[in-house]
């Protein structure tokens, strides 16, 4: 009876003793050895898990990162070059220097330019709007507002303007993930090289129609009339499948192209105010 | 005790407004568009340019590749222009549009209604016939039916079934056809048989058509081989799969074609345009079409030339209802709504419903519960509920394995959904890019 203490406590000691012992030649067996770098990275990586990068999370774009040769072709456009410049700092390579690029939305067929033919009342999601018909106006090019990319965005970068029935990027929060690109099931949403002082201007429709049908069906059509083409200095400009293109590489930014269009689908935003052709003329004939 | 098949299925209200109005012809308009994609499968190529005089059943597009149907002129006349229409698909599509000018026909076309049985044509001249005539299947999805006749080596027909059933509420177009020609129709299920080689023809019809059954009946007693059978009313009886069910009790095995079990499946309207294209030697470019509506004045079935903009159908059944609040091609079911009454009459238009406003509007959408009533009547035996959540969120390999692509789109889940949720839009979303995939991956 007085035996019963001491005998548990041994054989109990002598049982944790065995595993002890199992457990830390386990553990010898079956060590796995990770470069410490990676949970370094991942330390400085904004751990959005946004998939911007083309790596499921930004746990397998520090694995990518370690592993790599070289730093090329990887990026990651959340963190941008503060980023990427520390990750190079931490594996001593040099880190590739990226353009900051941000999405635009190539449609600006709103209910005044655009008139709507018929009432969507399905599942308020466009790609099942897409799938269905041409949408709600006579555009099958155009933006069909059921907030598709709203939903994707993971930044709170997008809103839906339920005015204009457009969404709208603020420029602030944009990081150029492209969740929202894949998210489109039009594609009118595209990754853009980032100018001085947020200034962007692109050609704000996707209608591959001809001229007359892109007309009818909306107001602010590109129609393919090439006059942008022709007044383009920077050669920046190409026409394809009716519409036209900006190249943001290319483009200097001047403004002739928006003043040329008929329609008014190139935009502008964060110039400048213009001065008027009256202010021009003074300015000219006092300098 | 009617056959039915035994899984899922729902009853709606019949609503079969026009069962009683004889088929009249609606006049010819001023003006036609001829879309140049009427079936699935390749769309055809335009054979004639603007300014060309036709005449009504000349080849105004001939089929392109294996999968493709030829297309007729409706009418006689000049070519217009040949543009893109927004037809009955909800696309923009190539169309040939044709200023109307007299009605004069093709030579060759036999006009006469004298009801011809003997079937002359062989076997393989059945089969051309039916290419050169642009014959597809009439029931809704328009395969060509040379296609479908030209049985591949290796696999034998041993029962044809023809399809009757006409489940979709408010349709009688093949209802009135089988009380009006159900002698053609027998001759046109006679030449199948000897296009198939096959002894032996179940047609099915649903009990609320009892004097569709009775004509048929009686018609059907003259040939050797062909039974008329009555089937309980059941939503979705008509659809290929759950038809050789009730008919025959063989089920159709996953991926597999009802050809791997036999049969072969036609439409009525099909069965009756065979009979116009190989004894009369007439192309397909008329059909019969429904128009109804709660609210219309004077609905009816009208023989229809293809490529009438569906305004003229509308104008004779009595214009359109200020109430409505959408136009829907096809059946209430099936059908799609359409953008404009300009649409043009395709082949595979078998009607056209006017639903009022207070009947078309969508109800708010509300959280599933799980209740499994979309389960249970699923004639697929499938979860819809899972199906929609798994599209939903984009997750297409589980929907893929969920069997998403077995799904006929019915409709019956959407239809009792207790919570509004738009089931069927969510699995079409996924069964359309569950099967771009799996294209993209077969062609790897």
């Amino acid at each position: 009876m007085s035996l019963t203490i001491p005998l548990t406590i041994l054989s109990l000691s002598l049982l944790a003793f065995v595993s002890a012992v199992i457990l830390y030649f386990v553990a010898q067996k079956f060590k796995v050895i990770e470069d410490p770098r990676i949970d370094e990275i991942q330390a400085i990586l904004p751990a959005a898990n946004c998939g911007g990068c083309g790596f499921a999370g930004c746990r397998n774009f520090a694995e990518a990162l370690v592993g790599a040769d070289t730093l090329e072709n990887l990026n990651c456009p959340v963190g941008g070059i503060a980023v990427m410049t520390a990750a190079g700092n931490i594996l001593g390579k040099t880190a590739p220097v990226f353009d900051p690029l941000i999405a635009v939305i190539k449609c600006n067929g709103t209910a005044e330019f655009r008139s709507r033919t018929s009432n969507y009342d399905g599942a308020p999601d466009c790609r099942i709007a897409h799938n269905l018909y041409i949408g709600d106006t006579d555009c099958s090019y155009g933006c069909l507002g059921n907030g598709d990319c709203v939903r994707a965005c993971t930044f709170n970068a997008i809103n839906m303007d339920y005015e204009t029935m457009l969404p709208v990027i603020m420029d602030n929060k944009c990081v150029a993930c492209g969740l929202c690109v894949k998210a489109c099931p039009r594609n009118l949403i595209e990754l853009r090289k980032r100018a001085k002082k947020e200034k962007k201007l692109y050609v704000a429709c996707s209608s591959c129609g001809k001229g007359g049908t892109a007309r009818k069906a909306c107001k602010v059509a590109c129609i393919a009339c090439s006059k942008c083409l022709q007044i383009c200095e920077s050669g920046a400009i190409t026409i394809n499948n009716y519409l036209a293109y900006i190249d943001a590489k290319k483009c200097t930014l001047c403004r002739k192209c928006v003043t040329e269009c008929p329609t008014g689908s190139i935009l502008e935003f964060n110039f400048p105010p213009r001065k008027l052709k009256s202010e021009l003329e003074t300015a000219s004939i006092s300098g | 005790m009617f056959k039915t098949f035994p899984s899922g299925g729902i009853h709606p209200p019949e609503l079969k407004l026009t069962g009683s109005a004889p088929i009249l012809y609606l006049p010819v308009p001023e003006t036609v568009t001829i879309p140049v994609s009427q079936h699935i499968g390749a769309p055809a190529v335009p054979l004639v340019s603007k300014g060309d005089y036709v005449k009504t059943g000349q080849l105004i597009a001939a089929g392109q590749g294996f999968v493709s149907s030829n297309i007729h002129s409706s009418v006689s006349g000049k070519i217009n222009k040949i543009d893109t229409i927004i037809d009955s698909t909800g696309y923009r599509q190539s169309a040939i549009f044709i200023d109307v000018e007299g009605d004069e026909w093709i030579d060759s076309i036999d006009r006469s209604s004298e009801i011809i049985r003997e079937i002359k044509l062989t076997t393989p001249e059945i089969i051309k016939r039916c290419q050169e005539s642009g014959i597809v299947g009439m029931g809704g999805a328009a395969f060509p039916s040379h296609v479908k006749l030209a049985i591949p080596s290796g696999k034998n027909c041993n029962i044809l079934i023809i399809n009757g059933v006409e489940c979709e509420p408010f349709l009688t177009s093949d209802h009135r056809l089988m009380v009006e020609k159900a002698a053609e129709i027998i001759t046109g299920v006679s030449i199948l048989m000897k296009a198939l080689n096959v002894d032996n023809a179940m047609i099915g019809i649903e009990a609320n058509k009892p004097d569709a059954i009775a004509c048929m009946t009686e018609e059907a007693s003259l040939v050797r081989g062909i039974s008329v059978h009555g089937l309980k009313v059941k939503y979705p009886q008509g659809a290929e799969k759950q038809l050789i069910k009730a008919l025959t009790n063989k089920e159709v095995p996953h991926g597999k074609l009802p050809l791997d079990l036999g049969i072969v499946v036609q439409n009525v309207a099909t069965a009756f345009a065979i009979y116009e294209a190989v004894q009369k030697n007439k192309p397909l470019f008329e059909r019969v079409v429904t128009i109804t509506g709660k609210s219309l004045t004077n609905p009816g079935n009208y023989f229809v030339r293809t490529g009438t903009p569906i305004v003229r159908l509308i104008d004779a059944a009595g214009g359109l209802p200020e109430d409505t609040g959408k136009i829907i091609s096809g059946g209430p079911m099936m059908g799609k709504a359409v953008n404009n009454t300009g649409v043009p009459v395709v082949k595979g238009t078998s009607g056209i419903v006017l639903v009022p406003l207070e009947d078309a509007k969508r109800e708010t959408i509300k959280p599933c519960i799980r209740c499994a009533k979309c389960s249970s009547v699923c004639s697929f035996n499938q979860e819809p509920y899972l199906m929609m959540a798994l599209a939903e969120r984009g997750l297409w390999e589980r929907a893929e394995a969920s069997g998403i692509t077995d799904c006929m789109e019915c409709g019956s889940c959407s239809y009792v959904c207790p919570a509004n949720r738009p089931i069927l839009d969510y699995i079409r979303l996924g069964k359309s890019t569950v099967n771009k995939l799996k294209r993209e991956r077969n062609a790897k």
